[in-house]
C-alpha cells in the first residue's frame, strides 16, 4: 500500500469531503433549501424542515466532529504518522 | 430571603470562585501566559472554548431573537455551531501542529512576510475590539438591571475581576476560570428552561418539550403557536424566513465561516497537548455549546407562547382572540410586566383607549386579518417588547423562585466576562507577541515579553472599559463587522496556507485586502462610513440589500469568496513560495513530530 505523504493527504481530503457533504446536506439542504418540502413530514410536533434548522443539524454537527476525529486517528495510524 | 439578597449571594460566590482560580493559576512563562503551557485536557478545553465562544449575545439575546423570528432564527443556531465543523477539520489540528502562539504568527511564517502578519494583526484587532465593546456593555447592563448599581460601577467591577485573572493568569488563568464560568452559565440557562418545559408540556427536557403536546391537550405546542401568531397577523412561527431563502443561505454561511475565523476561538486550540486533542477538543466544545443552542429554540418558542397567553387569556381556551373584549386589562397586568416597564424595555401605549393591551402585527399584508382587527376596534399594536428581556424575564414570567433569578444574573455575567477575557487574550497576544516581539523588538527576553503581554492586556482592559462606558453609536452594528472581517480575511488566509502548498504572499495579501475592502464597502454603504450616521451611500450600490437581496450582516461569505478568487488569480501571476515554505506546509499536514507550543519566530 502507498504510504507516501501524498497518499495520506488524499485520504485526509477524502474524509473532509465526505464530512462536508453531510454538513451541507443537514443544514443548507434539509434546514433551508428543502425545508418547505420537508415540513410536510412531522417528527412529533416538529415539522421536519424546522427541526433540522433548529435542532437536528446541531446534533449532526456534533456527531460529525467526533466521527471525523476518530476516522482521522485511524488514518494517522494507517499511514504511520500518528503522534507517539 | 429577598430577591436582592439572593442575587448578591450567588453573584458574589461566583466571583469569589473566579478570583480563587486566578490566585491558583498564575502564569510564570510565556508558554503558560499565551497557551496555558499546552497542557489543558480536551474535555476541559472544550468547556473553556464554549464559555469563550458563548457571549452575552448568545446567553441574553439569542433566544429573544428566535422568539421573534421563529424558523428564521435557525440562521443563528446553525451558523454559530456549524463553524466548529469547519474549524475542527480545516484549521485546528494544523495550527496546533504548527505549534505557535498566535494566528498572525502563523500567517507571517507561512507567507514568509511581515506585511502579511501585520495585515492579520490589524484584522484581528478590529474584529476583537468591536466584539469586546458589546461584552463590556453587557456586564454593565447586567449589573445595573439585577443589582441596582449604576452601570459605570458595574463596568468597573467587571474590569477589576477580569484584570485579576487575565493579567496574572494569562491563558492559564483564563482557561480555568472559563471552565467555572461555563458551569455557572449553563446551569443558569437550563434550569428555568426545564421548569418552563415541564409546566407547559409535562416533558422536562426542553429539546423534546418543544416537539410535544401542550399539557392536558392533544394539540402540539408548535401547532398551537402557529395558530395563535397567524390569527394575530404575525408570520407563521415554523416557516417564516429571514429575508429571502438565498439570504438565509448566505447568512448561515457567513456566520459559520466567521466563527471558524475568529482569532480568540482559534487560539484555544493551541492550549491542548497533542494534534489529536485539537480535533476532539473542537467536538467537546460543540457538545457544550449544543446544550445551550438546542435549549434556546425551546426557550424562544415557549416565551412567545407564554407572553401571548398572558396578553390574551382566550388563547388558553382556544377561543378567538381578535375581539373587542380581548387583550388583558392594563390594571390587571402581571407584576413582571410592571417591573420591566420601569426599564423602558417593555412599553404599553393605549392607542384605542379601551384600557386593554392589544399586541399584534398591525402591518400584516393579510387583508382578512386586517378587517378583523378593525371590526374589533383595534387601532394599532400597543405593546413593544425588547427581544433582550426574553431570557432575563423568563423566570419571572413563569413565576419561578428568587434564587433562579439570581442564577440568571450570575450566568449572564459569566457569559460576558468569559468572552471578554478570551478577546483580551487575543488582543494582548497580537500586540505583545506579533507586534512587539515579531516586528519591533525581536530580541526581547522571555521575561520582557511576559511583561509586555501583561501591560498590553492591562491597557486593553482600560480601553475596553472606556469603550463600554462610552459606547460609540455603532456598537450594535459591529457584530456584523466582526464576523464579516473574520470570514472575509482571516479564515481564507489560514485555510489556503494549509490546503495549498503553492499559495504565495502576494496572493494572500491581495486576497485579504480585497475581501476586507469589499465587505467593508457593503457594510458601510448600509451603516455609514465607520458607522458614522449620515454617511451611508446606499444610492451608490443601488439601494439597500442590492446584491441579490443579501443583508450586510450576511455579506461575509461573499467577502470570503472574493478573497479566495483574488488570491488564486494573483497567485497565478506571481512567483511560487520558496521550497522551505512548501516543506513547512507538508510538515504541518502530518501530526507526527508535534511539539509543545512555543513562540519562537522564524528568522
Amino acid at each position: 500500500m502507498d504510504k507516501s505523504p501524498d497518499a495520506y493527504w488524499k485520504a485526509t481530503l477524502r474524509l473532509i469531503g465526505t464530512v462536508l457533504v453531510i454538513w451541507f446536506a443537514v443544514s443548507y439542504l434539509a434546514g433551508i433549501l428543502l425545508a418547505p418540502v420537508l415540513n410536510s413530514i412531522h417528527l412529533g410536533g416538529y415539522p421536519l424542515g424546522f427541526w433540522f434548522a433548529q435542532q437536528g443539524s446541531i446534533y449532526v454537527f456534533v456527531a460529525l466532529i467526533f466521527w471525523y476525529a476518530k476516522r482521522m486517528d485511524g488514518i494517522d495510524r494507517e499511514f504511520d504518522v500518528h503522534e507517539e | 430571603m429577598s430577591l436582592n439578597a439572593w442575587i448578591w449571594l450567588i453573584v458574589g460566590l461566583s466571583f469569589a470562585l473566579y478570583i480563587g482560580i486566578a490566585i491558583w493559576a498564575r502564569a510564570g512563562s510565556t508558554s503558560e501566559f499565551y497557551a496555558a503551557g499546552g497542557g489543558v485536557p480536551p474535555v476541559m478545553n472544550g468547556m473553556a472554548t464554549a464559555a469563550d465562544w458563548m457571549s452575552a449575545a448568545s446567553f441574553i439575546s439569542m433566544a429573544g431573537l428566535i422568539s421573534n423570528l421563529g424558523y428564521g432564527g435557525g440562521v443563528f443556531l446553525m451558523g454559530w455551531t456549524g463553524g466548529y465543523v469547519l474549524l475542527a477539520m480545516t484549521l485546528a489540528p494544523y495550527l496546533r501542529k504548527f505549534g505557535k502562539f498566535t494566528v498572525p504568527q502563523f500567517i507571517g511564517d507561512r507567507y514568509y512576510s511581515k506585511t502579511a502578519a501585520v495585515v492579520a494583526v490589524l484584522c484581528l484587532l478590529i474584529a476583537s475590539i468591536t466584539y469586546i465593546i458589546g461584552q463590556m456593555t453587557g456586564v454593565g447592563v447586567a449589573f445595573s438591571r439585577f443589582l441596582g448599581v449604576p452601570k459605570e460601577m458595574g463596568i468597573y467591577i467587571g474590569m477589576a475581576i477580569v484584570f485579576m485573572y487575565a493579567v496574572f493568569g494569562g491563558m492559564k488563568g483564563i482557561t480555568y476560570t472559563q471552565v467555572a464560568q461555563y458551569i455557572v452559565l449553563i446551569v443558569a440557562y437550563t434550569i428555568p428552561a426545564i421548569f418552563i418545559s415541564a409546566m407547559l408540556t409535562g416533558n422536562p427536557l426542553p429539546q423534546l418539550a418543544l416537539g410535544s403536546t401542550l399539557k392536558g391537550s392533544d394539540v402540539y405546542l408548535l401547532e398551537r403557536l402557529d395558530q395563535i401568531v397567524t390569527e394575530l397577523g404575525f408570520g407563521k412561527y415554523t416557516t417564516t424566513t429571514v429575508g429571502s431563502t438565498l439570504n438565509m443561505f448566505v447568512y448561515t454561511l457567513s456566520l459559520m465561516i466567521g466563527t471558524a475565523g475568529l482569532p480568540h476561538v482559534i487560539m484555544r486550540f493551541f492550549t491542548v497537548p497533542r494534534v489529536k486533542d485539537a480535533r476532539a477538543s473542537a467536538g467537546w466544545a460543540l457538545v457544550f455549546i449544543a446544550i445551550l443552542y438546542t435549549t434556546a429554540p425551546a426557550v424562544g418558542a415557549m416565551a412567545r407562547y407564554n407572553l401571548l397567553a398572558t396578553v390574551y387569556p382566550a388563547a388558553l381556551e382556544n377561543k378567538p382572540m381578535v375581539t373587542a373584549d380581548q387583550g388583558i386589562r392594563y390594571e390587571e397586568r402581571p407584576d413582571w410586566m410592571k417591573r420591566w416597564e420601569v426599564t423602558g424595555l417593555l412599553i404599553f401605549s393605549d392607542k384605542n383607549g379601551d384600557g386593554r393591551i392589544q399586541y399584534y402585527n398591525d402591518k400584516t399584508k393579510d387583508e382578512a386579518a386586517k378587517q378583523k382587527f378593525e371590526q374589533a376596534g383595534w387601532k394599532g399594536n400597543e405593546l413593544t417588547v425588547d427581544a433582550d428581556i426574553i431570557v432575563l424575564a423568563n423566570p419571572e414570567i413563569a413565576m419561578l423562585p428568587n434564587w433562579v433569578i439570581g442564577l440568571i444574573a450570575a450566568g449572564g455575567l459569566a457569559a460576558a466576562l468569559s468572552t471578554a477575557a478570551g478577546l483580551l487574550m487575543a488582543i494582548a497576544a497580537a500586540i505583545s507577541h506579533d507586534l512587539v516581539k515579531g516586528v519591533f523588538a525581536p530580541n526581547i527576553s522571555e521575561k520582557g515579553e511576559l511583561m509586555a503581554g501583561r501591560i498590553a492586556m492591562a491597557i486593553s482592559i482600560l480601553v475596553a472599559g472606556y469603550l463600554g462606558l462610552n459606547p460609540p453609536g455603532f456598537a450594535a452594528g459591529t457584530v456584523a463587522l466582526a464576523f464579516g472581517l473574520a470570514a472575509s480575511s482571516l479564515f481564507p488566509a489560514i485555510m489556503m496556507g494549509i490546503f495549498s502548498k503553492k499559495m504565495n504572499k502576494e496572493g494572500v495579501i491581495a486576497g485579504m485586502i480585497a475581501g476586507i475592502v469589499v465587505t467593508l464597502f457593503y457594510v458601510f454603504a448600509h451603516k455609514g462610513i465607520f458607522f458614522i450616521k449620515g454617511t451611508e451611500y446606499l444610492d451608490l450600490i443601488g439601494g439597500p440589500n442590492s446584491f441579490f437581496g443579501i443583508t450586510p450582516e450576511a455579506f461575509g461569505a461573499v467577502g470570503a469568496a472574493v478573497n479566495f478568487i483574488v488570491a488564486f488569480l494573483v497567485d497565478k501571476f506571481t512567483p511560487e513560495p520558496p521550497a522551505h515554505i512548501q516543506a513547512l506546509v507538508e510538515s504541518v499536514r502530518v501530526p507526527r513530530g508535534a511539539k509543545a507550543v512555543d513562540g519562537a519566530h522564524v528568522h
